[in-house]
């Protein structure tokens, strides 16, 4: 092939070479690790399945049959982990950020408050959330101080409690970030002490915290299991139940599967927020 | 830009002194450390004031004091004759009144340039968002940044930025404006379309006070230059008497490092 004349819209003879190798070097790479990825899964397999247990534990925890049965129950039970879910963040999104913006008031008047606050994100951040929920659960409704109200209801509440003290903390670190001169600035534009945090402050803390925010959210819908303890029938009391009938753990997969299903696009929802957030930084953005 | 108007929507009356700003006695210090030891002095309407001073002699302490994010431990600041030092003012009203630029950080990165410009009118003077919009669009053209008013502030260079902040600063017709170095965080080639932008507010009368360490642009546009030493005025005059033939011998010492620079 004749070398071509240089000018500025036909590539050089260098750069076509270079673009050939560059995509025999893609072709070769896919090519590796699809052929890696078949023989590790399947050395993976063969060693699962010639375990001497595996056809035992294949019936009692893989049985396409018994999933069948549980579907309409687990599924059912799924839908009210999704409202309890619903619920929870509308929560934890109000009392977590009411939390971070009194922990941050300055000046003696608000010492109590300040206190609080703090002692109560101490309190919730290191109190296990299932200890959390026998106490609202079954210590609460025992005083009949209130209308007597479902476990759902009470489930809500606990991790309500426990969720605001991390969901504060994170908040309050972000709050902490936003440079001091945007206060300043935006006290002498005249704003007050409240609309520089809800028109300045906060919104720049809360994308600050996003990916940190999305993390706890995943985490929460996880843990909104954890309300079948108190008898509600969620998705895990409803794999309880049909497992207990049947003598066999497939629901619980079954359950655990949808429970996976459910919060996967939030994760991936948080890995393409936070590259995209990093990216934005690198090219200089202050938010 | 009429102080009138926007007297008549605070409900507050000019009282009978020309001077716009009056500082008597102010005195601040952080912990042990006495910053401001007496300050008096007085900015009439139209004047433009250069407040010039060592690194650390207070310029910026004594712009947050008149602005009331900084509490003073003695003396008194008067804003048309209203005593704006007296704990029972509303400071949320008396800052609505002037236009506070600082050195950097003055725009808010999460709203656009038109927003940042037409918040105070539209959050603290309850002005409708159209008329607001209207006139930052006018301000904007003005300063030839029309065309960024729908941008965020993060793609304009760092001379843009500091005119929007003016811009947003003048936008709700202050009594007084305040400027804290706002060219010092700026590349040398952005400074001069800011200070250009002071020039033309100063030339239209509007009274800035105005903390700076760009000399040659303080004798030029000041009416009247402050040099603050010890946490005192140590000395003040017009800008020409003052660079000219300086009074007292540390202010021929601090013009002194500026010379030739
Ligand atoms: N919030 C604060 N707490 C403690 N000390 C402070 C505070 N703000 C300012 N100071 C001190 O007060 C003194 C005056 O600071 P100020 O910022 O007013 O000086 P300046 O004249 O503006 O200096 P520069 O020209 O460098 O901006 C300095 O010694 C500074 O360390
Ligand atoms: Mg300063």
């Amino acid at each position: 092939m004749p070398t071509r004349p240089f000018d500025d819209t036909a590539p050089s003879a260098v750069e076509l070479e270079r673009r050939a190798y560059r995509r025999r070097q893609t072709t070769r790479s896919v090519a590796v690790s699809l052929v890696s990825t078949i023989v590790f899964a399947a050395l993976i397999w063969l060693t699962v399945v010639n375990t001497p247990g595996f056809e035992r534990v294949r019936q009692s925890f893989f049985d396409l049959d018994v999933a069948i049965a549980a579907w309409p129950r687990v599924i059912e039970g799924l839908w009210v982990n999704i409202q309890v879910l619903a619920v929870a963040v509308v929560g934890v999104a109000l009392l977590g950020t009411l939390l971070a913006v009194l922990r941050t008031l300055r000046g003696p008047v608000f010492f109590p408050l300040r206190a609080l606050a703090a002692a109560y994100t101490d309190l919730f951040r290191g109190l296990p959330l299932i200890i959390v929920l026998f106490l609202v659960g079954f210590g609460v409704p025992g005083l009949e101080l209130f209308p007597r109200n479902s476990a759902q209801f009470w489930g809500t509440i606990a991790l309500i409690l426990t969720y605001s003290a991390y969901v504060s903390e994170v908040f309050r670190a972000g709050i902490e970030a936003v440079h001091p001169s945007q206060r300043l600035a935006a006290r002498s534009l005249g704003l007050s002490h409240g609309q520089t945090m809800r028109i300045v402050v906060l919104p720049q803390a809360v994308r600050k915290v996003t990916p940190a925010l999305m993390n706890d959210f995943v985490a929460m819908q996880k843990d909104v299991g954890l309300i079948s303890v108190l008898g509600v029938v969620d998705a895990v009391r409803a794999a309880q139940i049909e497992t207990a009938q049947n003598f066999n753990f497939t629901p619980y997969v079954l359950a655990g599967l949808l429970f996976v299903l459910l919060a996967l696009p939030m994760i991936r929802l948080t890995d393409w927020y936070t590259a995209r957030l990093r990216a934005r930084e690198q090219i200089g953005s202050i938010v | 830009m009429t102080g009138g108007a926007r007297e008549a929507a605070a409900g507050i009356r000019p009282a009978s002194t020309d001077a716009v700003l009056r500082l008597q006695g102010v005195r601040k210090s952080f912990g042990a450390t006495p910053v401001l030891r007496g300050i008096d002095l007085e900015v009439r309407e139209h004047e433009v004031v250069a407040l010039i001073g060592a690194s650390g002699s207070g310029k910026s302490t004594l712009l947050r004091c008149v602005t009331l994010l900084e509490g003073l431990d003695d003396g008194q600041i008067f804003l048309r004759g209203d005593d704006i030092s007296d704990p029972r003012v509303d400071a949320d009203r008396v800052r609505a009144r002037m236009g506070v630029v600082f050195q950097q950080f003055n725009l808010f990165p999460h709203i656009r340039v038109l927003d940042n410009v037409t918040l105070a009118a539209r959050r603290v003077l309850r002005e409708p968002r159209a008329s607001a919009e209207a006139r930052a669009l006018e301000l904007l053209d003005r300063v030839g940044l029309a065309d960024k008013a729908r941008e965020y502030p993060d793609r304009l260079s760092g001379g843009q930025q500091q005119r929007v902040a003016i811009v947003r600063a003048v936008a709700t017709s202050p009594e007084v404006l305040l400027l804290d170095e706002i060219t010092s965080a700026l590349d040398p080639e952005l400074v001069g379309e800011v200070l250009d932008l002071v020039r033309e507010l100063a030339a239209e009368g509007t009274t800035i006070v105005m903390a700076t360490h760009e000399m040659a642009f303080a004798r030029d546009v000041a009416d009247r230059v402050v040099f603050l030493d010890g946490g005192v005025v140590l000395e003040q005059g017009p800008a020409a008497q003052l660079f000219a033939a300086p009074r007292e011998e540390r202010t021929r010492a601090f013009l002194a490092r500026y010379r030739g620079a």
